[in-house]
């Protein structure tokens, strides 16, 4: 079964053996407004955990998405190009940002469940 | 005072409804040292007629380049601006209006630089341009920070043939904000080959066409070079009327085009407000500075325009943003959009035939006098001679026959003694053949 | 007789919005294309001089293929931008309440004056022998600079404000670098700053470094304080600041700032609020830009153009760009090499700067007078203050007290009402006003920043008080609906902004049929 974790940044990642595939949350695609432009990262780049992996353009903001773990990007969403609305549509599944193959499972325990990121968005007010 | 509404009375009621004794009140977070007591030391208010004449007794000590025959150029020409133009652009709606950020009560404005943005694509050959920059050389500089995102690359090579100015913009941005610029020779000859300076390290290669010293030339060979290395050309144009008649920087291969606008539309100005134009291909659009404005619908389906692409812009991406900028030269735009809307395309080329043609008959004429040369095969409208003697002096000298000579080399490159006798000159539609007469004449006396 | 007295009976009158033209056109809000679906083959708005016949020597580079441009007479351009113009919105129709963009009445005057052939047809590079009068307007201009803010140099070449922050934040880069201090980097920047000033730091190499405000809406002099150290260049503060309000411990900031060994730049936007009253040099500023179209009175012209002088401090007079105006035994000159003490830190533009701006300046100046200025200071900020308080009881002002020349409220009087103040905005249009500034300062929540100007009347100003508490008032009433669908009343209703960045058409371009017939 595929855990999901969730960093402060409202990046989500679920886990498939040992890929990770990474999203901006619900909650964080509704801050920004319609989304208008996605920047994903290259296949094959090397990306610390908390580094700066790609970047989502609303029509009023552009935010920095962070890799919530560090590893090698294998994969990124193609579909986002042409439909970048995607990520408001389905933030949490087609509107996925990039594929990355971790390098240390153990930094999925330094995020929170959803029960945690539930609580967290709460106490954003 | 005529520009305040205000009487006493107003004041004193709006001070009531405020509930403060005195203006003063309202200044109470100014420290008491900081309070001035009094009006500074500069004169008081005036009429009309009073400022007139000040400004108009400063204005009587310069000599008009209309009033002499006035042959400069140098990244700034003398053309003539239909009558209908400055008319247009002092109307109140397009004058003192604002940046375009609530589309629905400006869309003269969006809709205006949505044609501007076409016309600059057009002229240039390029896919898309802005909605213009500050001027040629400060969009030269911004087309160089941008091929460095790009190519993230930091190493650029600038012609010999680019306007001093121009280069010494780039030098500036470059030296303060950690990029490098390598310049090439003054090219006097217009023979430079840059393509063998080019290396993985380039970020890009920014030719002037025609160059500074008027040749012009192709630069598909060198946009080749370039491409083939990872970095991008950069074509710089400062007489905009020269794309009425030569083949454009789009079909040269060029990355990015940058240009000064001045031209079309914009008075001589002592040098300014300018406009700056930029173009490039679709596949840098998002990298590309400045404003742009882009066709959508409204809640009823009526095609309309909208500033867009903001989100590359300092008000939303602050230290992040593609560039510091937030005006662009809206109506200096404007005068562009109204003054080639005017000419067309037959007007426009046949203003490039005329421009070319009087140069070419100068070139003969200035040749014909004894210790001149003309020292280009090619030019548009604008080309190189070399005197028997420094031409500053000379240049001096011709003012008392009233002629403006052209640009002595030495005024744009003061450290190269080697360029002392060369002498840029330019003819516009402007000039007659009387002027040019007077000139020939005027230089044969001189020598 | 005849009862009516001329009114159209009620029965007849159909909702305007339903009324449908043939034309399209509505009364006098007309439809215009593009001039490229106007323009025909063959037509011309110029008639140019003969072309003489001669052989080129363009080097076999003549252009091949069309441009493209279309053909129109001189009466089709002129209705077109005539046209154009009648949809916009400006100072000359009504009050433009920008905050911190001082909209303020353009004279006429400053075009007539700037059209002088002696100041509008001369080329910048004329012997500077035929161009005294330029040099020497230039050199009035700087003295009134140098005189308002008490500073004693000034640097004329940025070509608008966020070129003269860049010019400015340069000097101090300059000036730290010539004295071994390169490990400076670090610039202090308020949350609530112009987001050209972070831009503007990071352009130069610094990094940015936000401070706090306090919850009086000035910055927190103590969170200041403690990001002082050995590696802070300067700090970038408006003031007034962009909640339109004072900083009253400004001096004390310059204090330890310079004790640290900082350089203190001034954004210049709200001068409007201070000129003729508070010297900037006595705050202790080192550089600030001034905004000519703001502050000034040059015109905003859609967007621009514009001028950013800066002042400098005998601390950074030395490193100013190239060119500046000299006046010594032998008349004006243009510096534009290296002399003298100077360490100029390069060039910003090409030629010398915005001359059509500098002479539309000065004119104002010199219309105004010292006294003027500190007339329209205080005017300023009197009828911001008047804004303030007819709206306070309807409206929620961000902080207490009085403000300078621009007040500021914040979305609370909104909560529960389903208004956005984006909505709130889009509904004052209706009522015939620009909106106000909005969403800025980010420090404030749904931000709303009003700056009337001293060129409004105070019935102007009670039209605008009228209008809003209208619509604070429909909105706490449950109109949510009305303002979702705002404007109605416009030439263009909401325009979607979403499918102009995901599917950018930033030209026309011919369509096939079009192509064919000009085949």
């Amino acid at each position: 079964m595929a855990e999901i974790r969730f960093s402060k940044e409202h990046e989500w990642i679920r886990l498939e053996g040992d890929t990770g595939t990474v999203g901006i949350t619900d909650y964080a695609q509704s801050q920004l407004g319609d989304v208008v432009f996605v920047e994903v990262p290259e296949v094959g780049r090397k990306i610390a955990k908390g580094a700066q992996a790609a970047v989502v353009e609303s029509v009023k903001a552009a935010s920095e998405v962070y890799s919530p773990v560090a590893g090698e990007v294998t994969a990124a969403n193609a579909a986002l190009a042409d439909n970048p609305g995607l990520v408001n549509s389905a933030a949490m599944g087609e509107g996925w940002f990039f594929k990355i193959k971790l390098a240390d499972k153990g930094e999925l325990d330094e995020l929170m469940d959803e029960a945690a990121y539930k609580a967290y968005i709460a106490g954003l007010g | 005072m005529r520009y305040l509404p205000h009487t006493e009375h107003d004041r004193r009621s709006m001070l009531a409804a405020i509930g403060a004794a005195s203006v003063d009140d309202l200044y109470r977070d100014v420290p008491v040292a900081a309070r001035l007591e009094d009006h500074v030391d500069l004169p008081a208010h005036q009429g009309e007629l009073a400022v007139e004449r000040t400004i108009a007794a400063l204005a009587a000590k310069n000599r008009p380049a209309g009033s002499m025959a006035s042959f400069l150029g140098a990244g700034a020409y003398r053309h003539h601006v239909p009558a209908s133009v400055d008319h247009l652009i002092q109307r109140g709606e397009f004058l003192t209006s604002y940046t375009p950020y609530q589309p629905e009560v400006t869309q003269g404005t969006l809709q205006m630089l949505f044609e501007f943005q076409t016309q600059v694509a057009l002229i240039s050959g390029m896919d898309v341009a802005n909605a213009s920059m500050y001027d040629g050389a400060t969009a030269a500089a911004e087309a160089v920070m941008m091929a460095n995102r790009i190519t993230k690359r930091t190493k650029s090579i600038l012609s010999g043939g680019l306007h001093p100015h121009y280069r010494e913009v780039i030098e500036t941005y470059g030296r303060w904000s950690g990029f490098s610029a390598k310049a090439a020779m003054p090219d006097a000859a217009g023979v430079e080959d840059l393509a063998g300076q080019i290396d993985a390290d380039t970020s890009c290669v920014v030719v002037q066409n025609p160059s500074v010293f008027g040749h012009v030339r192709d630069h598909a060979a060198l946009a080749a070079a370039a491409q083939k290395a990872g970095a991008l050309l950069i074509v710089v144009v400062t007489e905009a009327v020269s794309l009425g008649l030569l083949k454009p920087p789009g079909e040269m291969g060029a990355d990015i085009f940058v240009g000064e606008g001045q031209s079309i539309g914009n008075a001589l100005n002592f040098g300014g407000p300018y406009v700056g134009l930029f173009a490039t291909r679709d596949k840098y659009v998002r990298q590309m500075p400045g404003r742009l404005t882009g066709e959508t619908v409204d809640a009823d389906g009526r095609r309309g325009w909208v500033l867009t692409l903001s989100t590359r812009e300092q008000h939303i991406r602050r230290e992040k943003a593609t560039s510091n900028i937030c005006t662009n030269s809206g109506l200096c735009a404007l005068a562009f959009c109204i003054h080639l809307s005017l000419l067309g395309e037959d007007g426009f080329t046949r203003l490039a035939e005329i421009n070319h043609a009087h140069a070419v008959q100068l070139a003969e004429k200035l040749g014909g006098v004894k210790g001149i040369s003309v020292v280009n095969d090619s030019f548009f409208n604008e080309f190189a001679l070399t005197l028997p003697e420094p031409a500053s002096p000379l240049v001096e000298r011709l003012v008392g026959k009233g002629v403006l000579a052209g640009v002595p080399a030495a005024r744009l490159w003061p450290d190269k003694p080697d360029l002392a006798n060369h002498l840029i000159v330019a003819a516009t539609e402007t000039n007659t053949e009387a002027d040019m007469d007077l000139f020939a004449r005027a230089l044969a006396e001189v020598l | 007789m005849d009862k009516s007295q001329g009114r159209i009976a009620r029965e007849d009158a159909a909702p305007t919005a339903e009324i449908a033209t043939a034309s399209g056109h509505r009364g006098l809000q007309m439809e215009e294309k593009l001039i490229f679906e106007q323009g025909e083959p063959g037509r011309t708005g110029v008639d140019l001089p003969d072309l003489p016949k001669v052989a080129d020597r363009l080097n076999g580079l003549k252009r091949q293929r069309a441009i493209g441009l279309p053909g129109l007479s001189e009466p089709q351009v002129v209705r077109h931008f005539t046209r154009l113009s009648q949809k916009n919105y400006a100072i000359d129709s009504g009050l433009y309440p920008l905050g911190s963009c001082t909209m303020k009445h353009n004279p006429r005057l400053n075009e007539k004056m700037a059209r002088l052939p002696g100041l509008a047809d001369i080329h910048p590079l004329q012997p500077v022998s035929t161009v005294q009068g330029a040099l020497e307007l230039m050199d009035q201009l700087a003295h009134w600079l140098k005189t308002l803010t008490g500073m004693p140099a000034v640097a004329l070449t940025p070509g608008a404000g966020a070129h003269g922050e860049f010019c400015g934040m340069i000097a101090i880069r300059a000036a730290l670098d010539a004295k071994g201090q390169q490990a400076r980097k670090r610039v202090l920047v308020p949350e609530s700053a112009h987001g050209t000033n972070p831009a503007t730091a990071a352009a130069c190499g610094f990094t940015v470094d936000a401070i706090p405000a306090d919850d009086r809406g000035r910055v927190d002099v103590a969170a200041f304080k403690a990001k002082l150290g050995p590696d802070v260049a300067a700090i970038m503060l408006t003031n007034p600041n962009t909640c339109g309000l004072f900083e009253p411990d400004i001096v004390e900031i310059a204090r330890a700032l310079h004790e640290a060994g900082g350089y203190f730049y001034c954004d210049g936007a709200n001068f409007n609020a201070i000129a003729g009253r508070v010297r900037p040099a006595d705050l202790g500023i080192d550089a600030m830009h001034i905004n000519l179209h703001k502050t000034f009175s040059t015109p905003h012209g859609g967007g621009g153009p514009g001028s950013g002088p800066v002042v400098f401090s005998e601390a950074l007079a030395p490193y100013v760009p190239l060119p500046y105006v000299v006046h010594d035994k032998g008349g004006f000159r243009l510096v534009e090499t290296k002399e003298g003490k100077v360490e100029p830190f390069g060039r910003l533009k090409a030629f010398h700067g915005q001359m059509g701006m500098f002479v539309r300046a000065l004119t104002y100046m010199l219309s105004h007078g010292a006294d003027g200025i500190r007339q329209a200071s205080e005017d300023a900020v009197l009828n911001a203050n008047y804004l303030l308080a007819r709206l306070r009881d309807v409206m929620t002002p961000a902080f207490d007290g009085p403000c300078m020349h621009e007040c500021l409220f914040d979305d609370a009087f909104l909560k529960d009402s389903g208004v956005s103040t984006l909505d709130f905005a889009k509904a004052l249009i209706d009522e015939g006003f620009h909106p106000m500034t909005m969403y800025f300062p980010l420090v404030v929540h749904g931000a709303l920043l009003i700056e009337p100007t001293e060129s409004e009347t105070k019935a102007s100003l009670d039209e605008f008080v009228t209008s809003l508490r209208s619509l604070a008032s429909r909105a706490r009433q449950g109109e949510a609906a009305a303002f979702h669908a705002a404007p109605r009343l416009t030439p263009r209703r909401r325009l979607d902004e979403t499918r102009a960045a995901r599917q950018p058409v930033l030209r026309w371009k011919p369509t096939s049929t079009t192509r064919q017939a000009a085949e």
